[in-house]
């Protein structure tokens, strides 16, 4: 089987993220990225699979900026190919764009299955996976735990809703899948092991094929909430701040 | 119509989804601002008795097929091209579920209409139809300005009040049948329920919640040291149990369990909107957390900016110690 995980870079989260002076768009010279989570996910998954039912799975990346270190990590981590897409993407790519580009570039390579992280943090215009499965007209499952084949053609997904309801579907090959969480926690690749990876192994590369896809929309203010009941700090030493608490929670009667 | 709103209902196992009722408060808005009417698209089997629930709507459109009695992606992702092909609506609202996350998309690219995702609020005016999106985890808001003539807005859970899409009255009922459902590519097998947990985390009073700040499940104890000190129970953020640290019966959050405690403790929780969509209406919200920008100070109502390693013990013991 031949499984390919498309994935993608986020601003790291736990960081500041700054607006850029048009308050359009982040300020990207000063952002620290990293792989979207979900998509560590999705090729936990693939690496999964391969190891219970032998898989070749290739990683791509459409080059948004230092996806060079991520795609590494994934040949460390057991990926079998890892391929960048490169091309005009510094400033940011539309998840309708990226699809449109990673369903041309796939389309040239075996591909049984394609998992994709369930979103990201900053597709505004839909996540990746669907729109990809729609733009090479596959059958794509969103929020899926759990992948496993069901004879040669076929897989067996779980897709969960709210309240930890899971339906179990049969999914016909070639499909995508929007991968929520891996069947086991995303597996770690030692520091050594990707510094080795990197003197010895390639990333291939491929120019981004020509696309008429955006997201059809434009971003006129991007801002932090403006939220009329944000929390009362509690400031002072931990000492304080645990006596301050402590008052809260006995006033409302919920220490007793 | 060029100007009716569109909204794509949900529901699982015969009961309609709140976000449903949010989606038709909010297109009502929109279709007063349009000029338009209020379609109700419900697609399902053996689902026409939903129709007295929905008031709200100047029609509803039924699209009824057998394949469409359990929820599958492509079965109702075609359903659903066929009905809004047919209604052509100005906007056209899905929720940002995990239905939703299968349709928008697909609608989007299959119709050639944008999308706009994770919407807490969408206007139409002059300038036409504008969508806000909660993106970076919650921690920024994007408005933008949709170009053409119809577009999907995928509207997250909580951004309108549900009670005003509840209005009595049955509306109109307009068929469509849709083509082709049959020879699909996914096929539904089974529905699995959630096992029942040791402890039942919608009917405590008291919630500690545990997020990925934690660092180690060995942490966890120091956790559950002030969930008993309180009287209360643990429940998590979904990290916490895709990493088998508890069990999914504690999971709060979209695809987990919504609560609504006397109190709610988020400990070293980011705030994604996943995980406030469960936990927003607990009465009272404290949260600890390194991050002073983290969103769930957005609906905390006492926040504490620190290493929860650092309060959490000194708080269990005056609890603990208390007179
Ligand atoms: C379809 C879908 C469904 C989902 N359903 C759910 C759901 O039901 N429930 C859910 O929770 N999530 C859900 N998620 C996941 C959600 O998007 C987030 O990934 C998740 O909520 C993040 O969990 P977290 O806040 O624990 O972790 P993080 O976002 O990693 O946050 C950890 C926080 O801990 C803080 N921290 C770190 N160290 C310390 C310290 N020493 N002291 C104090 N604070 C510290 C950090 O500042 C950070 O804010 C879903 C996602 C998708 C796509």
């Amino acid at each position: 089987m031949d499984i390919v995980v498309p994935v993608k870079m986020v601003p790291d989260l736990v960081e500041e993220l700054e607006v850029n002076a048009e308050g359009t768009d982040l300020d990207r010279s000063v952002m620290k990225l990293r792989i979207n989570e979900f998509d560590e996910h999705a090729v936990e998954e693939a690496l999964g699979l391969k190891g219970r039912h032998g898989a070749r799975v290739t990683v791509l990346a459409v080059d948004t900026g230092d996806v060079d270190e991520t795609l590494f990590t994934c040949l460390a981590k057991g990926a079998d190919r890892a391929v960048k897409i490169t091309g005009d993407f510094q400033n940011g790519v539309s998840s309708h764009t990226m699809a449109a580009v990673l369903a041309k570039v796939i389309a040239g390579m075996p591909h049984d299955l394609i998992l994709a992280g369930v979103q990201a943090a900053d597709d505004r215009d839909g996540q990746v996976g669907v729109l990809l499965g729609a733009t090479m007209g596959l059958p794509h499952v969103s929020v899926v735990t759990g992948v496993e084949p069901a004879g040669d053609k076929a897989v067996s997904v779980r897709q969960e809703y709210a309240g930890g309801l899971v339906a179990e579907l049969e999914v016909d090959l070639p499909a995508v899948l929007g991968i929520q969480a891996a069947r086991q926690a995303p597996r770690y690749a030692p520091v050594s092991k990707v510094r080795q990876i990197m003197k010895t192994a390639k990333l291939e590369a491929i120019a981004a094929p020509a696309v008429d896809a955006g997201a059809g929309s434009t971003v006129r203010r991007l801002a932090k909430p403006e939220v009329a009941g944000r929390a009362e700090f509690i400031e002072g030493s931990p000492e304080e701040v645990a006596e301050r608490l402590y008052a809260i929670l006995t006033e409302r009667g919920l220490v007793k | 119509m060029l100007n009716d709103v569109a909204v794509v209902l949900e529901h699982m196992e015969g009961v309609l989804a709140e976000v449903s009722f949010e989606m038709l408060a909010k297109g009502r808005e929109l279709a007063r601002a349009s000029g338009g009417r209020l379609v109700a698209v419900l697609p399902g089997h053996g689902v026409r008795n939903l129709v007295d629930e929905l008031g709200a709507a100047d029609v509803v459109t039924l699209v009824e097929h057998e394949a469409l009695a359990h929820y599958t992606p492509e079965a109702y992702v075609r359903a659903l091209a066929a009905a809004l092909t047919a209604l052509e609506p100005r906007a056209a609202l899905v929720a940002s579920s995990s239905m939703g996350l299968d349709q928008a998309g697909a609608l989007s690219v299959r119709l050639g209409w944008p999308l706009c995702a994770y919407c807490r609020d969408a206007h139409l005016d002059g300038d036409g139809l504008s969508a806000v999106s909660q993106i970076y985890g919650g921690k920024l808001l994007a408005e933008a300005v949709v170009q053409g003539a119809h577009a999907i807005c995928a509207m997250l859970p909580g951004a309108a009040q549900a009670a005003e899409g509840r209005a009595p009255g049955t509306p109109a009922v307009e068929m469509i049948s849709p083509p082709d459902l049959v020879a699909l590519p996914v096929r539904f097998k089974r529905l699995i329920r959630p096992e029942a947990g040791d402890v039942d985390i919608t009917r405590e009073s008291v919630l500690v919640s545990v997020g990925r700040g934690i660092q180690s499940q060995d942490n966890i104890p120091l956790l559950e040291e002030l969930a008993h000190a309180l009287g209360g129970a643990l429940s998590a953020s979904r990290p916490i149990v895709d990493q088998g640290w508890l069990p999914k019966t504690r999971q709060v959050g979209k695809s987990g369990l919504s609560v609504k405690p006397k109190l709610y403790v988020a400990v070293g929780i980011s705030g994604a909107p996943e995980h406030i969509e469960g936990m927003r209406g607990a009465e009272l919200i404290l949260a600890i957390n390194t991050d002073p920008g983290a969103p769930i100070f957005d609906v905390a109502h006492y926040g504490v900016v620190s290493d929860l390693f650092d309060v959490l013990p000194l708080l269990t013991e005056k609890i603990k110690s208390r007179a």
